[in-house]
């Protein structure tokens, strides 16, 4: 009990969980002011999570909850997004009438889930934190109830979600059986032989994994869930659960089967070349820019993947730096979404987008940016996060893997340039209102300009990316 | 030198664009924003020339070399130049002014926008001929595709989507492959820094790959035949300065890298895949002199010419003697000022009756004196007449491909012949002939700032015509160094037996 101020951050959102929901039930008329707290409830959690002592490497709770520097930084990059989306989308939930009591809530009660999820050292531990980030997520899904594409996809999410919870916990039990424990270090010590049983544990709990960052071929539920969810909680679907799924990933990977690699190496090599195979050709037909948006993103997951596919070090580090600069390219994409509205109303089409570069220079230069850098065009940060994967990958003498993945980008340029060419070279549509409030304009500068600006210092994330230790 | 003039050069243009693009701008102020970047662009040009004032032509070293840490422990930020790219980079600098005196009569909308795509394009192209690390070289050669998209997308003609798109996918499909091949260097020799590969050298059997990758990526920018196909397309839809900067500038960046790159790191995979390189380019001058000889298109004939004179370039290159490869980089300088000129030629036409076939123009010389005397210099350059500087490249290259391979210049020279053909008839039809349209007669002839523009570029054509000592003198000692370096000589000697 001497360790418990390690998990003070999770301490803190639990009870702002409980006190929220309280002040909120007994408070009217508070929905925006518990939107606020949670707000300002997170930049406290953040400046918690800072003010740990960085040297720490500790386990808790016999062995089964790990404070180390992956959990460390994945917790502060997962909060930061946190708070982003929080600032960019406080003016659409008001617009949608969505905003209620429970919308900030259960964002934080599926952060919290995701703060377990990523520390988590156990198997149960870990099943437990991505139930609780899971169950909000189904509510949030479905949080526009009035509308018919919302509460599809809020149910749509839960079917698929609960299967692949099930196959999970049913590989979780497999390990159990086959290693005798749930702890992950014991696991590793306990599987020095690889068993048929053990194997088909792998690969449900890969399954798992994979469904949860929809990776290829259990992506199906993602376009439907982030066309059909409202933008506010689509943003969330495409930045914090990734964080969180890749870094229970890095965990399996790197810890229980680091020694079983052999087995697990093809299907990530697999389950990353599908992605970035499947997503940038299935993005092309798209109109919606949400549903788009979702397929570029299960592209992305597979570069992430490539980087974990290496079996290194390096590739992790890659892979991490990877998801780094995705939230951010992102959360600037759907800075830009949230900014196309119009009387009260919110506009996804791409079609919507035509000719923006005559009525809003300024929008339509952050969108440009954004869309090259998630092509992967030098010098933005985009190009960055695909070359370190590649330089881990081809580290690996994985050619065929590293020439796929660039060819992918190829074909993925084209519908990013399609959205380009809409914007800049297309005749113009009618003018979107000019006022946004603080919090996503700022979101918009900070994470356009971290984009732009990236080039000049690399080193500077990858040096702090660098100090994690995976093992 | 302490000052980093090198870094200057690269950053005065997006200095230029970024100030541009901050100050506010209401109609009026379009004007001004011409004259900052025209501003910014001709003191790029001066210190550039500075600097060839000042570079050493009998040193064998890159000089001005600036190397700064930039992702740490493993790509540096490396600059510096010799002989060969000090060239080009003049060449840039020198168009780049041009192509904005020329912006009044061509872009109509978003001037401001065009001038900061020019502006900031022009960054690219400088950091391509200055980057002595392999990575900061992709950077700067794919970087460049950004603005150029979006100079062909907005201000362009009519199928300037397509255009557009095929100029970016070919391109970038060409240079992914570059990208893992740059990776691999570096895991091969652990560095990237072409400096030192050249002193370290790669290892033979990595070469023949690694030279495809590159080479995959060069040809397309070259062109090469067989795929040069989206050069006329973006030739054709994109604006004046566009297409200039494109024929100019762009074309080079290949050949410089061939050079630089494809010699200098892989030397046995070079003369490995020599034939390969002879065939392409044979085919690129006849075959597509023989194109251009049918074209309907001004645009598109010179297009064609291009992809006829960058095959001199490659060939030149390939023979891996002194006066090849010497003859390739004066062939590139000089199709660099011919074709802008050419392109500034039909661009003035084009503005006053808009149209770009040949047929509805003819009878010029009546009534635009002026314009038929620039375009006949130019026409002569572009044909290689002794006397302007089209003469000496091809002639250099084609001396060196005599000393290797008798066949091979036989069939490149006979491409010479048909570049006379197709220049001569274009200019026929154009300039001469009977003055029969109605709108043809109310042409105008050049105004002033066309004629300062199109002189500026007839005066270096001839004087390098007529005394190519500087340049040749500049990248004289590059270039034997190049092949001592390499023993490129050796190892032709080895391959021919001797």
């Amino acid at each position: 009990m001497e360790n418990l101020q390690l998990i003070i951050p999770e301490l803190f959102i639990s009870i702002m969980i409980m006190f929220l929901l309280i002040f909120g039930v007994f408070k009217k008329n508070s929905s925006q002011l518990v939107y606020n707290l949670t707000t300002i409830s997170l930049v406290a959690a953040l400046a918690l999570i800072i003010n740990l002592d960085t040297q720490i490497q500790s386990s808790l709770f016999s062995n089964s909850y790990n404070i180390d520097s992956l959990a460390r930084f994945m917790k502060i990059l997962l909060i930061l997004s946190g708070i982003f989306v929080m600032l960019s989308s406080s003016k659409y939930i008001q617009i949608s009438k969505i905003s209620k009591i429970e919308y900030p809530i259960l964002i934080l009660c599926s952060i919290l889930g995701m703060m377990v999820m990523i520390s988590s050292n156990d198997l149960i531990v870990f099943y437990m934190g991505l139930e609780l980030q899971s169950l909000a997520l189904y509510v949030l899904a479905s949080f526009n109830r009035d509308n018919l594409l919302s509460t599809e996809s809020g149910l749509k999410y839960f079917v698929l979600s609960a299967l692949s919870s099930g196959l999970l916990l049913y590989g979780c039990s497999l390990i159990y059986g086959f290693s005798e424990t749930t702890n992950f270090n014991q696991i590793m010590v306990n599987t020095k032989e690889i068993e048929y049983g053990l194997t088909f544990g792998i690969v449900f709990i890969l399954v798992g994994l994979a469904f949860k960052i929809s990776a290829v071929p259990f992506h199906m539920w993602a376009p439907d869930v982030y066309q059909g969810s409202p933008t506010s909680v689509t943003v969330f679907f495409a930045l914090l659960p990734k964080i969180a799924a890749l870094t229970v990933f890095i965990r399996f990977l790197y810890i229980p089967f680091y020694e079983l690699g052999d087995q697990w190496q093809m299907i990530i090599i697999f389950l990353s070349i599908a992605s970035m195979v499947f997503g940038a050709v299935a993005a092309i037909g798209q109109k919606n820019l949400k549903r788009l948006i979702a397929y570029s993103s299960i592209s992305h997951m597979g570069y992430a993947l490539a980087g974990l596919s290496t079996g290194t070090t390096q590739g992790v580090l890659s892979s991490i730096t990877y998801i780094t600069i995705y939230l951010v390219m992102n959360l600037a994409f759907f800075s830009c979404l949230f900014m196309l509205k119009r009387n009260d109303e919110y506009y996804e089409n791409i079609d919507d987008l035509s000719g923006l570069s005559k009525n809003h220079p300024l929008l339509s230069l952050s969108l440009l940016v954004v869309l090259f850098s998630l092509a992967g065009i030098p010098p933005l940060a985009g190009f960055f996060a695909k070359f370190y994967i590649f330089v881990a990958v081809i580290n690996e003498k994985m050619y065929f893997l590293a020439i796929v993945g660039l060819l992918a980008t190829v074909i993925a340029a084209f519908y990013y340039l399609r959205i380009i060419k809409i914007i800049y070279f297309d005749p113009e549509k009618e003018k979107f209102e000019t006022k946004h409030n603080l919090g996503l304009k700022f979101t918009l500068v900070a994470s356009t300009f971290f984009i732009l600006a990236y080039f000049i210092y690399p080193s500077g994330i990858v040096d702090i990316i660098s100090q994690i230790n995976i093992n | 030198m302490n000052f980093p003039i090198l870094s200057s050069l690269i950053l005065l243009p997006t200095i230029g664009a970024l100030f541009i693009f901050f100050v506010r701008s209401s109609n009026s102020q379009y004007q001004s924003s011409k004259y900052v970047a025209l501003f910014i662009t001709l003191a790029n040009f001066f210190l550039s020339l500075y600097l060839w004032i000042v570079f050493d032509k009998s040193i064998v070293d890159f000089q001005f070399v600036e190397e700064r840490e930039w992702i740490s422990g493993f790509v540096n930020y490396k600059v510096g130049v010799d002989g060969i790219s000090i060239l080009f980079i003049l060449l840039t600098t020198f168009i780049t002014p041009i192509c904005v005196l020329t912006v009044n009569a061509t872009i109509k909308n978003r001037l401001k926008d065009f001038l900061i795509a020019i502006l900031i394009l022009e960054t690219f192209m400088i950091g391509v001929f200055c980057s002595l690390d392999l990575v900061v070289f992709y950077l700067f050669f794919e970087a460049g595709l950004i603005p150029m998209f979006l100079i062909i997308g907005i201000w362009g003609g009519e199928r300037r989507v397509y255009s557009a798109f095929k100029l970016f996918l070919y391109t970038l499909l060409g240079s992914v492959l570059m990208l893992v091949a740059i990776i691999s260097i570096y895991w091969i020799t652990g560095t990237t820094d072409v400096i030192k590969l050249y002193e370290l050298g790669i290892d033979a059997k990595y070469q023949n790959l690694l030279w495809l990758a590159f080479f995959s990526s060069f040809a397309v920018k070259t062109p090469m035949w067989p795929v040069h196909t989206w050069l006329p397309d973006a030739h054709v839809e994109a604006p004046t300065a566009g297409s200039v900067l494109l024929a100019a500038i762009l074309l080079k960046m290949a050949g410089y890298g061939f050079i630089r790159f494809s010699l200098g790191l892989f030397p046995d995979a070079s003369l490995y895949f020599v034939p390969l390189v002879y065939t392409l380019s044979l085919i690129a001058i006849i075959y597509t002199s023989l194109v251009a000889l049918m074209q309907e298109d001004m645009k598109k004939l010179i297009a064609y010419s291009s992809v006829a004179h960058m095959g001199f370039v490659t060939l030149g290159i390939f023979t891996m003697t002194q006066q090849g490869i010497e003859g390739s980089i004066f062939q590139m300088i000089s199709h660099g000022l011919v074709s802008a000129a050419l392109f500034l030629c039909v661009g003035v036409v084009y503005d006053r009756l808009h149209t770009r076939l040949i047929n509805r123009y003819g009878g010029l010389v009546s009534i635009m004196p002026k314009y038929a005397i620039v375009f006949m210099v130019f026409t002569l350059g572009a044909l290689g007449l002794p006397g302007t500087s089209g003469f000496i490249g091809e002639f250099l290259v084609l001396m060196g491909a005599f000393k290797k391979n008798i066949l091979v210049a036989t069939i490149a020279s006979l491409g010479v012949i048909l570049g006379a053909a197709y220049m001569l008839w274009l200019y026929k039809r154009i300039i001469f002939g009977k003055l029969i349209n109605e709108d043809v007669k109310k042409m105008v002839d050049l105004k002033r700032f066309e004629i300062v523009t199109l002189w500026l570029l007839v005066l270096p054509i001839i004087f390098f015509g007529f005394y190519p000592e500087p340049l040749i003198n500049s990248i004289e000692v590059s270039v034997a160094n190049m092949i001592d370096m390499n023993d490129l000589d050796k190892i032709n000697k080895l391959a021919l037996g001797d």
